[in-house]
Order: structure tokens, then C-alpha cells, then sequence
């Protein structure tokens, strides 16, 4: 008689669940939002309904997606800066202990201090736009840092020591083996640093505001809130979450499709 | 560092190694190894075989002592004349098998065109002809173990070190690279030194054994292991069998020194 296999993990039966379930949870709780409207006659300018909301959205859509246009271009350049200063300085910590020693602290201070408390200074300093891009930055450029110096430092040291008998320049051990061997935790970096260089554009945007010149998502929000504009907030805030939604699973996807070919955290749990 | 006369491919004289934290690793300890020669190094663990390995490849300096390679002085000669295979197949994941073998050629910035031929030559060498597009997470123990062989035979070196490479594997597929390495050796001739830790393997592949002494690790004995037919048959055979008797007991009185001493 056969004896009776144990089940293994089945990642093509798990796939299914992983999407019907968010999507039965979120279907449930926009009935539920629109039941308990409708049924308690809730004013608008207390809980607008779902559909409500859905209609300011549409009819909003000039004065809305005008202000995700200028988050999103706020976001990119604190992505943008906070990447490429991520990494490059992670690279040049690699290279000297002395400016690690020396730098790494200020880096940890940046990155433990809220940017809500920096924000307004950075708005005295600079000009308006430079510290809405500043502050997005600040925060999105740590795990960039730390994520890519643990990747550099996690080299395999037989490998190093290939490199070393073949004589290997540092431009080269730099571009055939530490990128590489750091990329899946430069793509897990910087995975993290698009959702809060989002964060950090929104915070600043709400800091900014009362500076008069923000017309960002953010900016709206409060603006809206200063206006009793409740639909308006709700439209705006969806509209927030669905762009940290695709931010997230834009860049999983490209460390996805980078990934792929050899990295474990990319292969299927059969192969 | 002066030329070696003579046939000699490699010789160590006086070569000690103290670590920084004041361990006493290595020697002294004197050795030549003639060209073509297939010698083990044979020792507990600890005992210095991998350092004396490191120090003969460049990758760590002795403390003491002189590492002469045969034709040149060990920092130029290093480059395209050593090929080094780990204990563990270190390759590069994120490469193809191809890519893993072009690594030494590619670093000695060869281009690629001409590296091409040498690479697509040494992987058929190794049997690999057809996984030359696979990454290395596709193959098994053995096969990477293949790749890793291939990579140190790309640069064609006069001088092949293997530190346990074939450890981590399983007895039947050690059996086989074993009978593999050895047919490569017959047919390039090649110098290779072989740290191992097991007699039987010692005894199988090589025509000189070296045992070495517990920590810090000296040359307590040398035997000749007759030149026979390599073959599974030998593996069986009454002189393979005297041979493995008579190194295990040079073995237990290597580890012996160490107690009286």
C-alpha cells in the first residue's frame, strides 16, 4: 500500500486565496460603510458613503489628479535622491571605515529624528519645493543606507578571495562582485524607501500648507479639512493609499523581474 | 624570491604561520612538489593544510619563510598559473554556469570573444557542455563542484590547489569526481596539491601523500603511493587497502607527536 504523502506546501493553491480574501474583506466593508450610512442617515459632512465618495473623486478629478501629479513628482525626486545618496554613501562606507565611523551616527540621528519636527525648519531654510523634496529624502534614504551596506558587507569571503588571486581591480570587485552580491538588499532597500518617501513628501506637504504655495494631494487634504469638505478628504485620501499601493508593488515587481533568475526570495518554494 | 631549478613546480622552505591573535598555525614546514606531481596533504582538522594552501596561492603571507613558484616569483606568477578550488563550489549565483567559468578570464581582462573558446573547451572537459545557460542553483552538489573545477582549469595554471573540495558531497558522487579529476590530471598533467582529511581519498588520488601534525602543522611523514591503474578496481585492491593501513598509521603517529611534545 502507498503510504500517505504529506501535503506539501502548494504555492499555486495558496495564490487564489491571497487575492479572492483582501478583495471579499474589502467588498464586506464597503457594504458594511454604506449600510451603516444609508440606515442612520449619517450627514455627509460627518461620513459620506462609499458611492459618495466615488462620485467626488469623478467629479474632483481636475483639482485631484492635478495634486497627485505634483505628490508623485515630489515623491520621485525624494526617491530618486534618497537612492542614489543611499547608495552611494553606503559605497563609500564600504571603502573607509573612517568615514563610516565618522558618518554612520548622522545618518542614525536623520533617521530617528520625526521629519514632522524637521519639516518646518526645512521650510525656513530652504526654498519651498527643495524641502518638500528634502524632507522625502530624509526619509526614504536610511534603509537605502543600511539595507545596502549590509548587502556590501555580506560577500561571500571565498569569493572575495577569488577575486583577490585573480587580481582583481577594485572596479572590478565592485561591479562583478559586491553589486551584485548586494542587489537583493539594495532592491529590499529601496522596496521601502518608495511607501515613505511618500510619507515624508505628505508630511512636508502638510507642513508646507500653511506656507500658502502647496497644491500637492496632501495639501488638499488639509485644505478640504479647513473647508468641512469631508467627500473631498475621503476622495483625496483613497487616492493617497492607491498610489502607496502601486508604489509598492511597482517596485516589488521590477526587484521581482531583477531577481528572478537566482535569487531564492524570487523562485517558487517547489523549485 | 628566486627561480626554482631543477623540475620542481612548487617548494616551500621554512614557510611558519602566526595568526594576529597569536596562533600558531603553520610549520615550519619544507616542501617541494615536482611538476605534474598529484600530492595530498593529509591532517586533522586545524592543522594548517588550508592555511599552508592560502599562503602557497598568495591569498594570506607566511610569517616566516619562502614560497618559490616554478618559472617566476609567487606575486606575478599567481595570476594565470594557480587555479584554486574551495571547499565549498563558490560560485556566483547570480551568473550562468558560463559566465561562473569566464569569471578568471574576464578578471585578467580577457575579451570575451577569444575567452569564449577556452570556456565552451573546459566545460566540455568537465561534462558540462550542456548546462553552460543554467544558473547555479539548477545543479546539484556534484555538478556545481564541476563548475568550480572548470573555473580553476579556464586560465590553463601550472598549479592546481584543491582544499577538500569534494567534503560536503556524497560518498558516490566523491567516488565519481575522484575518477573524473583524475583522468583530467592524466590528460593535462597538471601539478595539483589536494588538502584532504580522508585517507581514503589521499591514498585514491595522489603519488605522494604528505601527513601533517596537529596545530601548528608540520610534515610528519611522506609516502609514495605506488603508480597503479587508478580504476574502481584499485579501490578494491589488496595494495589500495596496504596503502590506506600504512598512512592511517603514519596518521596516528603524526597525532601522536602532539601528545608527547
Amino acid at each position: 500500500m502507498e503510504p500517505d504523502l504529506p501535503t506539501l506546501p502548494d504555492s499555486s493553491r495558496g495564490r487564489p486565496m491571497q487575492v479572492i480574501l483582501p478583495i471579499v474583506v474589502f467588498a464586506v466593508s464597503v457594504v458594511a460603510w454604506d449600510l451603516l450610512v444609508r440606515l442612520n442617515s449619517i450627514p455627509p459632512y460627518v461620513l459620506p458613503g462609499p458611492l459618495l465618495v466615488f462620485d467626488t473623486l469623478v467629479k474632483d478629478r481636475q483639482i485631484l489628479f492635478d495634486a497627485l501629479g505634483v505628490t508623485l513628482l515630489t515623491t520621485l525626486e525624494g526617491f530618486i535622491a534618497a537612492s542614489i545618496i543611499g547608495i552611494l554613501l553606503a559605497l563609500l562606507f564600504n571603502t573607509s571605515r573612517i568615514v563610516e565611523y565618522s558618518f554612520y551616527p548622522y545618518a542614525v540621528i536623520l533617521q530617528v529624528t520625526p521629519i514632522v519636527a524637521i519639516a518646518p525648519l526645512l521650510l525656513i531654510y530652504l526654498p519651498q519645493q527643495t524641502a518638500v523634496v528634502a524632507c522625502a529624502w530624509i526619509v526614504a534614504f536610511f534603509p537605502v543606507l543600511a539595507n545596502t551596506t549590509l548587502g556590501l558587507n555580506s560577500v561571500d569571503r571565498n569569493l572575495a578571495d577569488l577575486f583577490q588571486l585573480y587580481g582583481a581591480s577594485r572596479e572590478q570587485q565592485l561591479r562583478f562582485l559586491k553589486l551584485p552580491a548586494a542587489l537583493p538588499h539594495i532592491l529590499g532597500g529601496l522596496r521601502i524607501a518608495g511607501g515613505l518617501s511618500l510619507i515624508g513628501a505628505v508630511v512636508a506637504e502638510i507642513a508646507a500648507g500653511s506656507a500658502g504655495a502647496g497644491s500637492g494631494l496632501a495639501f488638499r487634504i488639509a485644505e478640504s479639512g479647513y473647508r468641512l469638505n469631508i467627500p473631498r478628504m475621503f476622495a483625496a485620501l483613497l487616492l493617497l493609499s492607491l498610489t502607496g499601493i502601486v508604489i509598492f508593488m511597482a517596485l516589488s515587481l521590477i526587484s521581482h523581474l531583477m531577481l528572478r533568475r537566482w535569487h531564492e526570495s524570487a523562485l517558487g518554494k517547489e523549485s | 624570491m628566486t627561480e626554482v631549478t631543477g623540475s620542481a613546480a612548487a617548494r616551500l622552505r621554512g614557510v611558519t604561520k602566526i595568526y594576529g591573535n597569536g596562533v600558531n598555525a603553520l610549520g615550519p614546514i619544507d616542501l617541494s612538489v615536482r611538476r605534474g606531481e598529484f600530492i595530498s596533504l593529509l591532517g586533522p582538522s586545524g592543522c594548517g593544510k588550508s592555511t599552508a594552501l592560502r599562503i602557497i596561492a598568495g591569498l594570506s603571507p607566511p610569517t616566516s619563510g619562502v614560497v618559490e613558484l616554478a618559472g617566476v616569483s609567487a606575486q606575478a606568477a599567481r595570476r594565470r598559473s594557480i587555479g584554486f578550488v574551495f571547499q565549498e563550489p563558490t560560485l556566483m549565483p547570480w551568473a550562468t554556469v558560463r559566465d561562473n567559468v569566464f569569471l578568471p578570464l574576464r578578471l585578467m581582462r580577457e575579451a570575451r570573444s577569444a575567452a569564449e573558446v577556452k570556456v565552451d573547451a573546459v566545460l566540455a572537459s568537465v561534462g558540462l557542455s550542456e548546462f553552460a545557460g543554467v544558473y547555479p542553483r539548477e545543479l546539484s552538489g556534484g555538478m556545481k563542484m564541476r563548475v568550480s573545477l572548470a573555473r580553476a582549469l579556464v586560465t590553463d595554471p601550472e598549479l592546481i590547489l584543491m582544499d577538500e573540495p569534494f567534503a560536503a558531497l556524497d560518498e558516490i558522487t566523491r567516488f565519481k569526481l575522484n575518477n573524473d579529476l583524475l583522468e583530467l590530471w592524466r590528460r593535462l598533467r597538471k601539478t595539483v596539491i589536494f588538502v584532504t582529511h580522508s585517507v581514503f581519498e589521499s591514498v585514491y588520488l595522489s603519488q605522494r601523500v604528505i601527513v601533517m601534525t596537529p596545530r601548528p602543522g608540520r610534515v610528519s611523514a611522506e609516502l609514495v603511493i605506488e603508480e597503479a591503474e587508478r580504476t574502481e578496481e584499485f579501490r578494491t585492491s589488496a595494495a589500495y587497502a596496504g596503502h590506506c593501513r600504512d598512512v592511517s598509521q603514519a596518521l596516528a603517529r603524526a597525532s601522536a607527536t602532539r601528545a608527547a611534545s
